[in-house]
């Protein structure tokens, strides 16, 4: 199950023959992308994405900026649990081996009136092609995982690049940070300014002899006051397929997530509020505002985005067992987690 | 000399920002709320760990999440435990003041099945030492140990374990409906 395992994002990039890219544009300097029947290109202000329906070609517009937090996303996460819609357009849904990706399908009138496309496609080749359109498309100065007061612009013609902020992933932890074999805590990491305040104090361990190392606590808060990027849930304990995820949160989720399970958060700090949406038309559901110590179900049947103006803590907590889709899909199990 | 038509700009003062980390305790928490448009509340199973601790026992293992048998549950500690074991790995957070947990690593690791259970009045192991965790504080609570937590002033756990038959819900007291 992709939350368990490490994202094998890296060894994309031996399949660039599955990738299909243009010359560099001769005035924007940016390479455009086919996969499949979609095309997308960028110029200064915008990535374009356009695709058949009712034999005409279809085209639609978002951000360069937006664009690219959200690709980071995608690409960051091995495309996640379920539908990461960009917008209300365009997105990916995950078939764990096998991505769709849509334009339209998801959103009530375009799907109404038949102007929707989607095409399946291999995961490596949708992740090949996404991570080259990243290098391509991510100017120097513009790091797509962090909040808009933390970086530069994306917009303009091509500019350099900005690989390192491309090349971090989801960190994939087994049991939790810090042990011996596990992933690493942050130490080397500065502390967010928006995180300024937070004590760096770590736990007192106190293992009595001949069980150095056995006992293992860490400084949850600190470890999240230290992360170097927003919106990117990453494992900090595994309780069989529970997994707790916690990430910090600023500006907006560069994503609308519609999940093929139930999720819940947990308002670690500060506030979020969320915009809940039906998950196959896009439909508003709900608004919900959640502040500190705040826990909540995202229910299997809505799309979600997250609104933080100061960088907060969040936990996510994701049951990542094989096969939920289908029981959800089938209804054997229903949307929302309890009835009372 | 120049003439302008623009007004001469002030450039106001820039204060250095300064960020306040709000995090949410037994005594002090605000709610946040569902502004609804269609559908139930109840869907959202949302409510308040630090508003749910405050209405528990001590060390009343109330389910807050709930997801196809993982639980997270809130618990306030409040002076001594009982000795708690489990035979998967747990996980528990202080939200909210200082906790100590004890460990002992049994001699017979007894625990079967599914979530916390109790591990007798004085269950027979060696002291593997302790933990001091504060605010924020994660520690592992290793399968087969025994652990006891002990809170001289009230303080919020969060545990990340299976139902088990310590856990209590209480879905229509805890919730937004």
């Amino acid at each position: 199950m992709a939350m368990l395992e490490v994202v094998e994002t890296e060894k994309a990039l031996s399949f660039e023959n599955l990738v299909s890219a243009s010359a560099a544009h001769p005035i924007t300097g940016y390479k455009a992308y086919t996969l499949g029947a979609f095309k997308l290109s960028r110029d200064e202000y915008f990535a374009r994405i356009e695709w058949p329906a009712k034999g005409e070609r279809r085209s639609h517009l978002i951000p360069a900026d937006a664009f690219l937090r959200a690709v980071m996303r995608d690409v960051a996460w091995g495309f996640f649990y379920g539908w990461v819609n960009f917008d209300h357009v365009f997105g990916t849904r995950n078939l764990y081996g096998k991505v769709d990706m849509y334009a339209g399908t998801f959103n009530g009138v375009l799907k109404a009136a038949g102007v929707d496309y989607t095409e399946q496609f291999e995961t490596p080749q949708i992740m090949a092609t996404f991570k080259a359109i990243l290098h391509d498309w991510t100017n120097a100065g513009f790091d797509p995982f962090a909040a808009p007061s933390e970086t530069g612009t994306a917009f303009g013609r091509k500019h350099g690049d900005n690989i390192e902020a491309i090349e971090r992933f989801r960190v994939a932890t087994r049991r939790m940070p810090g042990l011996e074999g596990d992933s690493p805590l942050r130490d080397d990491l500065p502390v967010n300014r928006h995180f300024a305040d937070v004590s760096q104090d770590e736990p007192e361990v106190h293992a009595a002899e001949g069980f150095e190392g056995q006992l293992h606590a860490f400084s949850l808060f600190k470890y999240l006051s230290r992360s170097d990027v927003s919106w990117n849930p990453s494992v900090t304990s595994v309780c069989g397929a529970s997994l707790f995820c916690p990430t910090t949160e600023e500006f907006v989720l560069p994503i609308v997530h519609g999940n093929d399970r139930i999720e819940w958060f947990l308002q670690l700090s500060d506030e979020i509020i969320w915009d809940i949406g039906d998950k196959d038309d896009g439909t508003p559901r709900a608004r919900i505002t959640m502040r500190a110590g705040d826990i909540c179900a995202m229910t299997a049947d809505i799309r979600h985005q997250g609104y933080s103006t100061k960088r907060s803590m969040l936990l996510v907590w994701e049951n990542a067992t094989p096969n939920l889709p289908q029981r959800y899909e089938s209804g054997e199990l229903k949307p929302y987690p309890v009835e009372f | 000399m120049t003439m302008s038509t623009q007004p001469a700009i002030k450039i106001p003062s820039v204060k250095t920002e300064v960020f306040e980390t709000v995090f949410g305790s037994l005594s002090h928490y605000t709610k946040g709320s569902i502004e609804l448009v269609t559908g139930k509340k109840s869907h959202y199973a949302f409510s308040n760990i630090f508003e749910v601790a405050g209405q528990s026992a001590p060390y009343e293992k109330i389910v807050v999440g709930l997801n196809l048998g993982y639980v997270i549950e809130t618990l306030r500690a409040e002076g001594t435990s009982p000795w708690f074991t489990c035979a998967h790995d747990e996980f528990v957070i202080s939200v909210d003041g200082s906790v100590r947990v004890d460990f002992l690593k049994l001699d017979a690791a007894t625990a079967q099945g599914d979530g916390t259970q109790l591990a007798g009045e004085l269950p027979k192991g060696r002291p593997m030492g302790y933990v001091l965790l504060k605010r924020g504080h994660q520690a592992l609570l290793p399968a087969g140990c025994a652990y006891r937590f002990e809170a001289s002033v009230p303080c919020v756990l969060l545990q990340q374990t299976v139902q088990g038959a310590l856990s209590v819900e209480k879905w229509a007291d805890i919730c937004l409906k």
